[in-house]
């Protein structure tokens, strides 16, 4: 599956396209298919995403989108040396999921 | 130290003015991203992995308590209440809101401080001892010469865009404590017949081409410094590759050329400039001496002598109180040699047993700023190993401040032992790492710290980069690891050798690397090796460099 992330402009956080905008949460992302590059362009042309990209993903064991790649799990969860700063700083399987 | 004149701080003043307006225009859609991003670059401001991330210049290391406390406000006012120490004696802060940017650096600007030219093709923040002024073996002060250049390299017009970033390095001591030889250009003031001068090595880096610089030039009269660092430069700039990022640095065209052509073009360019007129007044670099002087009781110790004068004095070492907690322990690795016998430099670990090499809270920021104040003459230093030094501490005050540090989780006795890692950000934080370093480096400060063997092991510096640029100087660590991608997994290689001291020396790597687990083991394998082979008074790189990367490897890869 392929997942479109950027950053938001203001903040500079990590942001997930979800079909229909964009969340902080990779459980909201989408796959966007064969149309994530266009759907990328389209989004940053329109100023909802700062330097938005494709990444790749597969369903994870509770179905949420899970990239291929680590640093793109980083990402979405946050520093694994500061569960506090992560996403969910209260789930302490959430950096084992990420490694 | 350097405070200000009208000059600097309207300059300063003036970027934060233009960098607001760029900041504005940019929210409301009149910058695209490709427009703005070279524009906030130059004002320290990266898109990282999870946000914005600033990185505020302190230049050669050396600030104040009120600077210092400001770092804190700004990470609990506008990041997430911590900063990151760097490798290149500056703070990171990782949480960084674009409509913030603007006020953190008028935040900055208040307290004499920026982040202008710490990205970029540019000559970034000038590094240093960290000892610089206060060290038993220095010929001077090294921080005038730094702060000369940096005033000449700040928006210098000719040189604002190299082929590549540019990093200059300013020692004054035959020890380097400043891994001069690893930058583009390294700078070691020496005395001459009686005169000082400087020694210029150049082409030297990390990276994923480490380099050790050669010496091109055994002395540069002091009032032709920046006449000769200009000719050093312009060379560079002229024919140094920009076709190829990964071959753009200084050290490359050195090396292509080789030292003695690349030598002989910068004595070309140098003669030439001299005829210029380029060198500033020397009255200027008088004015910036007189910064630099040592507080008044630091001149004469209680034997009347005068040690800011004449010859080095013996090193003062260690402090004579002796108490039965960890208080010895502590003195005797953290504190170093003063120039005055009565006090000693006092090194703060940011390196508690599983920590995160480098970072420190707002809290401790403050602790810290409050003890300089209180006992060193209102000055700190950041190391390029990610701790900061209290560089004037009577030895009488040790006591006490061991115990604030220690109140304050700061006061953890393993400067240059196995738990003092140097460890880059990473892929916790940095876009382009290839493998997490810090959790690496917390399980081997745990693992060392369990088995009870960094006492035995002694001085065994350890660093770590997540990705080939060796932002966590692993191709100088006396042990090295580099984090890898293989397959979309982390793997670690480990060297063995590397020296940025005065010995410099590049790290080899032992063979395959290992994997988060593996890696741990492959480095206490690596330590017990040491312990089995040494002779006396032998340091870890002293043994390796005596017998060989053989018996590491027979034992890491049996």
């Amino acid at each position: 599956m392929n997942l479109i992330t950027g950053n938001d402009l203001k903040t500079g956080a990590v942001t997930w396209w979800t079909g229909d905008g964009w969340s902080t949460l990779i459980e909201d992302a989408v796959d966007a298919g064969d149309d994530a590059e266009a759907i990328a362009t389209r989004e940053e042309a329109a100023r909802r995403v700062n330097v938005p990209y494709v990444v790749e993903a597969a369903p994870g064991p509770d179905g949420t989108p899970r990239p291929s790649h680590i640093k793109e799990r980083v990402r979405a969860l946050g520093p694994t040396v500061r569960p506090d700063l992560t996403l969910k700083p209260d789930d302490p399987q959430a950096i084992e999921q990420v490694i | 130290m350097y405070a200000y004149d009208r000059y600097d701080q309207a300059m300063v003043d003036a970027r934060v003015a233009e960098f607001r307006d760029q900041c504005e225009r940019r929210l409301a859609g009149k910058l695209t991203e490709d427009q703005f991003k070279p524009l906030r670059l130059m004002n320290g401001l990266y898109l990282q992995l999870h946000a914005y991330m600033l990185r505020v210049a302190i230049p050669y290391g050396t600030l104040n308590g009120g600077q210092m406390r400001m770092l804190a406000t700004i990470a609990e006012k506008y990041d997430r209440g911590y900063g990151h120490f760097t490798t290149r004696q500056n703070i990171q802060y990782n949480w960084i809101k674009l409509e913030d940017a603007a006020d953190i650096l008028a935040d900055l600007a208040s307290v004499e401080m920026h982040a202008i030219q710490t990205s970029g093709n540019c000559i970034r923040n000038i590094s240093s001892d960290h000892f610089a002024g206060a060290a038993a073996d220095e010929v001077a002060d090294p921080r005038p010469y730094a702060e000369l250049l940096r005033q000449w390299s700040s928006f210098h017009p000719e040189f604002s865009y190299l082929p590549r970033k540019f990093k200059i390095c300013v020692i004054a001591s035959e020890q380097d404590r400043a891994a001069m030889r690893l930058h583009d250009i390294g700078i070691r003031i020496v005395g001459r017949d009686g005169e000082l001068g400087a020694q210029f090595y150049v082409g030297g880096g990390m990276g994923r081409t480490p380099m050790i610089a050669p010496l091109i030039r055994d002395f540069v009269p002091l009032d032709q410094l920046v006449t000769y660092s200009e000719a050093a430069l312009r060379v560079y700039n002229r024919y140094g590759r920009r076709d190829n990022k990964y071959k753009a640095r200084i050290k490359i065209l050195v090396h292509e050329l080789g030292a003695e052509e690349y030598t002989r073009q910068v004595e070309e360019e140098f003669a030439h400039l001299l005829e210029q007129g380029v060198e500033p007044p020397l009255a200027e670099l008088e004015r910036i001496k007189g910064f630099f002087e040592l507080p008044s009781p630091l001149r004469h110790s209680r034997e009347g002598g005068n040690p800011a004068e004449g010859a080095v004095r013996e090193e003062s070492g260690p402090p004579d109180q002796v108490r039965g907690d960890g208080f010895e322990s502590w003195a005797r690795h953290n504190t170093h040699a003063h120039r005055n016998p009565d006090y000693v430099s006092a090194i703060v670990s940011l390196k508690p047993v599983g920590g995160i090499p480098g970072d420190a809270t707002a809290d401790q920021m403050r602790v810290l700023a409050d003890l300089a104040e209180q006992y060193s003459f209102d000055e700190l230093r950041v190391m390029h190993t990610q701790n900061v030094v209290l560089p004037h501490v009577a030895k009488d005050d040790l006591p006490a401040l061991w115990q604030a540090l220690s109140d304050a989780g700061m006061g953890t006795p393993n400067a240059d032992l196995m738990g003092d890692i140097i460890a880059c950000p990473g892929l916790d934080y940095c876009s382009l790492a290839n493998a997490r370093s810090i959790p690496i480096a917390q399980r081997i400060s745990e693992r060392f710290a369990a088995n009870g063997k960094e006492a035995a092991l002694g001085e065994l510096k350890l660093k770590i980069s997540g990705c080939i640029n060796a932002c966590g100087h692993h191709h100088a660590g006396h042990i090295g690891i580099l984090g890898v991608d293989r397959k979309g997994t982390e793997n670690y290689q480990l060297l063995l050798g590397g020296s940025e001291a005065e010995d410099t020396s590049l790290a080899k790597i032992t063979g395959p690397g290992f994997d988060e687990r593996g890696i741990v083991d492959a480095v206490e394998t690596a330590a017990d090796v040491y312990l089995r082979e040494r002779e006396d008074g032998e340091r870890f790189l002293d043994t390796y460099r005596r017998i060989g990367m053989a018996p590491f490897k027979e034992a890491l890869y049996a």
